[in-house]
């Protein structure tokens, strides 16, 4: 269980007084897979880097597994970060050393033996499916192997959490999801935590259990994914979710609909068939108010927002309907609250 | 003053000398320039290594007053003119080596003009080190010794030799010039003959003979910097 109790964070630069996090509290259960989601500058990194004490908070508490971090003297805090590893947006990986050594890395870090740490980290680069680049330099990777030996590094001193700070922002979406892939297996066969940061809504749609929206510092809502998304109540929400929407005026100009997420997480057709199917099969009209989709190797990923006509029974069909479609999920979204 | 320069006698005196003290020159230029770029990277590395760690956002901040005491010492030795230089540490060198003529002594003076400079050097090498991948070793826990030698000074490995071969060659031409106060070596030959004694050819081989010498040094450090950067392997295994 990962704790963040009124967690604040004040930086005083050249630029002057800035307030990165206000009496931020997020609860983590343990094995869980949790996002935390907002705009560039939202405090996003300050907060990640807040949990495994990078950055220590000016005011509040960390606690992990009932152990209060901001207590712990240097040196404590050296040992129990090996439980707390971290995977970034630009990898950083050590380029003068092969995927070996720096598989190695935490482990000579932690005085392990030369051999011991070389078996577990041939292990580790065999899970995230590179045991034939053990002796290839990072310089000779693509983008997405790279971030795997970074994940093998991230797991070589077994964490009880894994800290994944943009970590699929600067790759191509089919490598993002097999990376995204990859740290969900990590999660189911390992147990480990995972703390998501990200801007990006996909991410957080395709794999998390639960999310946090993260905005000018303060935490503006959190709970399930989909509680989250299809209930939207606040501005940085609503933004999320209807990322080019404006969405006041979409509720203005037609209120006589009530609007229908659709998520594609992998779902075989494209959108817009299914839509067209459903018209045809159901005879429910649904009005595209926002679409988001990509198609990846043949299958749909993103997100749409559908318009159709206020009435309880078409909504329900009309839900069903989609969820009945495989990996499309489909839930309705009330914003007049 | 140089119509004879190319007559038999003057020819055959040269070659005479050139055959009887070129060898030894050689062998002591060579020898005092590693001798001092070893004991400059001694001092100079460690040196380098703190001016990077040390600053407040380092990864061992130093106090601000020590850290500024080390910048005004190294800037002030690397503004004092090395022939100046070499009479002011007399002293010194009498302590350590015992005398103050002659090959082994002038390695005293080369040292501590050559240090401030390697620490400069291995300072903006160290800065290479992205913060990022410092953050990375911090984040897995990594104490500030650690960082500086499995973090810092390998991924910097490449740089740093590129600097060295840099300050070998700048040594290279400081210790020609301790030919003067009786350092040995090319620089003694070139002066001795060449500026006392009017024989330029000497001068002109012993010249020569340094620009041979540093390109030979160069072009090893060139290559050994890009065999050593890991960044530059193309895309084979």
């Amino acid at each position: 269980m990962i704790e963040i109790k009124n967690v604040s964070k004040q930086f005083n630069t050249a630029d002057g007084f800035i307030e990165a996090l206000k009496n931020v509290s997020i609860s983590i259960p343990n094995g869980d897979i949790f996002g935390i989601i907002g705009m560039s500058g939202a405090g996003k990194s300050t907060l990640v880097r807040c949990i495994n004490m990078l950055e220590r908070p000016t005011e509040g508490a960390i606690e992990i597994d009932g152990v209060n971090l901001c207590e712990l003297s240097e040196s404590n805090l050296r040992n129990i970060r090996r439980d707390i590893t971290m995977i970034f947006q630009g990898f950083n990986l050590l380029m003068q050393r092969n995927c070996l050594g720096n598989v190695c890395f935490p482990l000579e870090l932690a005085g392990k033996s030369k051999s011991e740490a070389k078996k577990r980290a041939l292990e580790l680069l065999d899970i995230v499916g590179l045991g034939d680049k053990a002796k290839a330099y990072p310089a000779q990777l693509s983008g997405g192997q790279q971030q795997r030996v970074a994940i093998a590094r991230a797991l070589a001193t077994n964490p009880k959490v894994l800290l994944c700070d943009e970590a699929t922002s600067a790759l191509d979406p089919t490598t993002t999801n097999s990376i995204l892939e990859l740290i969900r297996s990590i999660n189911e066969k390992l147990g480990i935590t995972v703390v998501i940061i990200t801007h990006q809504m996909s991410v957080v749609e395709s794999i998390c259990k639960h999310v946090a929206i993260l905005d000018k510092g303060e935490v503006v809502e959190q709970g399930e994914v989909t509680e989250v998304f299809s209930h939207p109540k606040s501005e940085a929400a609503r933004h999320l979710v209807f990322p080019e929407g404006n969405f006041d005026s979409l509720l203005v100009n037609e209120s006589e609909q009530r609007f229908i997420r659709v998520i594609f997480n992998g779902a075989r057709a494209t959108g817009s068939p299914l839509i067209a199917k459903m018209a045809v099969e159901k005879g429910i009209e649904a009005n595209i108010a926002y679409a988001s989709t990509k198609s990846i190797g043949g299958k749909a990923y993103g997100s749409m927002l559908l318009g159709v006509t206020d009435d309880n029974t078409i909504v329900n069909t009309a839900i069903r309907y989609l969820t009945n479609t495989p990996d499309v999920l489909a839930e309705e979204v009330r914003v007049n609250v | 003053m140089f119509n004879d320069l190319l007559s038999e006698a003057t020819l055959n005196e040269a070659w005479r000398i050139i055959e009887a003290e070129f060898l030894t020159a050689i062998w002591e230029t060579v020898y005092v320039t590693l001798l001092a770029t070893a004991f400059s990277i001694l001092i100079g590395l460690p040196l380098g290594v703190l001016l990077v760690v040390g600053e407040k956002d380092g990864v061992l901040p130093l106090p601000l007053w020590l850290l500024q005491a080390l910048n005004i010492i190294i800037n002030l030795l690397r503004s004092v003119p090395f022939l100046i230089l070499m009479i002011l540490v007399f002293p010194l060198t009498r302590l350590i080596v015992g005398t103050v003529v002659g090959t082994t002594a002038s390695i005293v003076p080369l040292v501590i003009a050559a240090f401030p400079f390697v620490a400069r050097l291995a300072e903006s090498s160290l800065r290479e080190v992205s913060p990022n991948t410092i953050e990375m070793a911090q984040s897995m826990g990594a104490s500030p010794l650690q960082i500086i030698t499995k973090v810092m000074i390998p991924e910097s490995i490449p740089s740093l030799i590129s600097n060295a071969t840099i300050a070998v060659t700048t040594i290279l031409g400081y210790s020609a010039m301790s030919g003067i106060i009786g350092g040995g070596g090319l620089g003694k030959i070139a002066i001795n003959y060449g500026y006392y004694r009017y024989k330029y050819l000497i001068m002109i081989a012993a010249v020569v003979l340094l620009i041979i010498l540093v390109q030979i040094f160069q072009s090893v450090g060139t290559r050994l910097a890009a065999k050593a950067d890991k960044r530059l392997k193309k895309k084979s295994t």
